[in-house]
């Protein structure tokens, strides 16, 4: 299934029919990218790129894939910032980063 | 030793989007998993509970790059013997070249409980996988129901604490020794909140031609009462009072991976928990359950130092 | 007696079982996952000879449980690999909730099933309660008259299973025909693999360049749609049947429909049978027919997907038929085939149904007897003369109430 596919099979008001999907509901690889959870979010980590040392530790840590990283100049990988679409704000990436004047903090999610 | 930034050039092989709890750590298991597997493939079953609800909801899966596959409870470790008999059987014929790795998960309740048997078979047999117990004490995906890998004292809603009963009276079975007696090349107990410890044991149980096992400790905010981001502190916690130590077992040699420098009071661990919260009243029968725990806990690491020791 | 048909075919002695190997060894499928049960489990150790002997390259995987062997067939069926796997009564009960996974996720697995009765009380002998009850879990059922039968259709069925991308059940009756020589004509393994062809799946999990999730989660959303793309592969089924049938008539030589009719041309009375009864009532139709008594039968090869259409249109001008049933409901209504043919008749012959009557026989290996079957004829020659109604209830063969 591609992007509108997707879009299209989870919609509330289209959604496909029988002669449109693969049998025995089989599903394309990672299409849970499309599934927006950042709008569980109470709270909201904040991130400050400049406090941050790139440990990565938040990275390793966070149950949702929403720490981005990118790789630098001298190919090693730095955090680049969060992915507000699947991050839940459960807080651990705050909780376990190791800078004693945090360089990640959650504040409450302004809906 | 695993490094962080050797890891962070593997490719994100979990997706966002999936639907386990906000704080859960299976979330962070499952992608810690993943990027030890490197750049090897791998197949991956899951038994039905929340990792494989959360991660396959029609028409969305978290697989990014990895086959899934799930059939049903209590039959991962079977489910994943057919894969790879298929996988040698292919390989023979010349129909597949390349390795692949594969990693067959269950809840406790699906390793445990109702997968025991399937489990048992599986590694018997020898099959080339690794078993991975996300452990977190109860049927969570259900409503917290209480599994045999329950600990004493804990409230769930099949063994809920009342007037007459403390919560669950049995210690938890201990799965982890029930799989070293298999004789299988490779065993060892990890906690999610020490990612190196996790990373690296599972980096050796992929590189073993065998089956073998990782019983990892997995708290849940939701079961256990707890907030959200202390999921890894917890686990953490679990070492430190040696409710979970850290060990492995390689052609039946046990290394204990950490020792706590100064034991802490398994009180510690427990009061954190709204499951263990009732065991902190002035009813003096439980704190006669505390002091179970902590005697039984104090047992079975002199056991493990003994064995460690080769004694 | 089976006659030479196929040119290079070569004639040996051998039970339902050794047959039911036999084609296991010639299709030689990747993975075989199978656990003993009586009376299967013959099928698979012969097989897992064959493995150690170096005979077949399948990996045959010694699960520890039934339920484990449908499991470990979906895997590696999943996987992409072409899976076979054999049971009986008890192990087919255990493996029930497998079953209806498999068809649920379109695995084309084939298995060996024998008869047998299920408990309790526990019973190793041949009756067809076992794969009745799982009638309605998606497989298909090719059912065998006798060692010959059994051995073509498992050849057939792989190429059925995998064309509809369901899952197909081959069966024998316990003992009878499981355990019981007689005369097979095998065909060259050359030509089996040629008919069987290679499986190439649609996709597979270890195909690393297409990765894919198989066994999501659907609620009230997709599982509707999901489930009726399984009823209508198992509505398509039947053209697939004869399409294969009709290929290894002219491979082979030996014709087969979705089920056999037996002197049916001018019957006025009529049974339908299921297994190796067909072949005791054929001795009692010849005599019959001695007599000027136009008795004739259905012996149905195919159960699921069910022939409704064929067969109504078959009994049509019939005065007086009975359905014998080798399974009983315990429903407080008929016994399983009885309901279909009812329905039947029922739904396609525009109200005009002949006179029907259900039997239960031979449960846990009971005896029926050529006399039994001709009791069941006389009654129904009453029924057709209107000497006599039908009981519209189960009536029960050679049993002492």
């Amino acid at each position: 299934m591609n992007r509108a596919q997707i879009k299209k099979a989870a919609s509330c008001q289209a959604p496909l029919r029988a002669s449109e999907i693969a049998p025995a509901g089989l599903v394309e690889a990672g299409t849970s990218v499309e599934f927006n959870t950042g709008d569980w979010r109470a709270n909201r980590p904040k991130w400050f790129k400049e406090k941050c040392i790139h440990c990565l530790l938040c990275w390793i840590a966070c149950p949702d894939s929403s720490i981005l990283l990118k790789a630098d100049k001298v190919k090693t990988s730095v955090m680049t910032g969060i992915d507000y679409g699947h991050c839940k704000g459960c807080g651990i990436c705050a909780k376990e980063c190791p800078v004693k004047d945090k360089a990640i903090i959650m504040e409450e999610e302004k809906k | 030793m695993a490094n962080l930034k050797e890891l962070s050039k593997v490719p994100e092989r979990l997706a966002g989007g999936h639907r386990l709890c906000i704080g859960c750590g299976a979330g962070t298991l499952t992608r810690q998993t993943l990027l030890a597997a490197g750049n090897t493939p791998v197949v991956v079953t899951c038994a039905t509970g929340c990792l494989e609800v959360s991660t396959s909801v029609y028409p969305y899966s978290s697989w990014k790059k990895d086959s899934f596959f799930h059939s049903a409870f209590e039959n991962s470790a079977a489910t994943m013997s057919g894969i790879e008999a298929a996988y040698v059987a292919l390989k023979k014929t010349g129909k597949i070249k390349e390795k692949i790795n594969f990693i067959a998960f269950g809840g406790d309740g699906g390793t445990y409980d109702i997968g025991l048997q399937s489990l048992s078979g599986a590694m018997e047999r020898g099959h080339r996988m690794l078993y991975i117990c996300y452990n977190n004490e109860a049927y969570m995906n259900t409503g917290i129901q209480r599994s045999a890998a329950t600990p004493r004292g804990a409230t769930t809603t099949t063994e809920p604490a009342g007037k007459v009963k403390p919560g669950k009276e049995q210690h938890r079975k201990d799965m982890t020794e029930i799989m070293v007696a298999h004789n299988i090349p490779y065993v060892a107990q990890a906690v999610v909140g020490d990612w190196n410890d996790y990373v690296t044991k599972v980096q050796k149980a992929l590189s073993i031609d065998g089956p073998t096992f990782i019983n990892i400790m997995q708290p849940c905010p939701l079961g256990w009462g707890t907030k959200p981001e202390d999921t890894l502190a917890l686990g953490r916690l679990a070492v430190d009072t040696n409710i979970w130590p850290l060990y492995e077992v390689e052609n039946g040699v046990y290394k204990i991976n950490k020792k706590p420098k100064e034991k802490k009071s398994v009180v510690e661990f427990l009061k954190p928990q709204a499951r263990f919260k009732h065991l902190f009243n002035s009813n003096p029968k439980n704190a006669e359950i505390i002091e179970s725990v902590q005697k039984i806990t104090d047992a079975k690491w002199e056991l493990l130092l003994k064995r460690e020791g080769g004694k | 007696m089976i006659k030479p048909i196929y040119s290079k075919g070569k004639i040996v002695a051998k039970t339902g079982n050794e047959a039911m190997a036999e084609a296991m060894r010639q299709i030689e499928p990747d993975v075989v996952a199978a656990y003993p049960i009586t009376p299967a489990t013959e099928i698979v150790q012969i097989f897992s000879q064959f493995v150690s002997d170096g005979i077949v390259k399948s990996e045959y995987v010694a699960v520890e449980s039934e339920h484990s062997a449908m499991s470990a067939a979906i895997g590696a069926s999943a996987a992409g690999a072409r899976a076979m796997t054999g049971t009986a009564a008890q192990g087919l009960a255990l493996m029930w909730e497998m079953l209806y996974i498999a068809s649920g996720l379109r695995l084309p697995i084939v298995m060996a099933e024998v008869n047998r009765a299920l408990s309790a009380p526990i019973n190793i002998h041949g009756d067809q309660s076992d794969t009745m009850g799982a009638r309605d879990s998606g497989w298909i059922q090719i059912y065998s008259e006798n060692s010959q039968e059994a051995y073509d259709n498992m050849i057939q069925a792989v190429r059925i299973a995998e064309k509809c991308m369901l899952p197909a059940m081959v069966t024998t009756d316990g003992f009878i025909i499981s355990h019981c020589m007689e005369v097979v004509e095998t065909y060259p393994d050359k030509d089996v693999k040629k008919f069987v062809g290679q499986y190439k799946p649609q996709r597979a999990l270890l195909n690393t360049k297409k990765p894919y999730t198989l066994g999501s989660i659907e609620l009230q959303d997709y599982y509707f749609e999901h489930r009726w793309q399984l009823a209508e592969a198992m509505n398509k089924a039947q053209d697939v049947v004869l399409d294969v049938a009709k290929d290894f008539a002219k491979t082979f030589g030996r014709k087969y429909g979705m089920y056999e009719k037996y002197k049916m041309d001018g019957a006025e009375i009529a049974i339908v049978v299921i297994g190796s009864t067909a072949g005791t009532a054929k001795v009692v139709i010849d005599e019959l027919r001695k007599k000027g008594i136009k008795a004739g039968m259905i012996k149905i090869r195919v159960f699921r997907p069910f022939p409704a259409a064929m067969i109504a249109k078959d009994l049509a001008k019939v005065k007086a038929v009975a359905i014998m049933d080798r399974a009983d409901s315990c429903a407080g209504t008929f016994a399983p085939l009885y309901t279909d043919v009812a329905a039947a008749l029922f739904a396609h012959n525009e109200g005009k149904m002949p006179k029907m009557e259900n039997y239960v026989y031979g449960l846990g290996g009971r005896e029926i007897a050529p006399e039994h079957i001709t009791a069941v004829y006389d009654k129904l020659a009453k029924i057709a003369k209107g000497k006599a109604k039908p009981s519209n209830k189960v009536e029960y063969i050679n049993l002492r109430k």
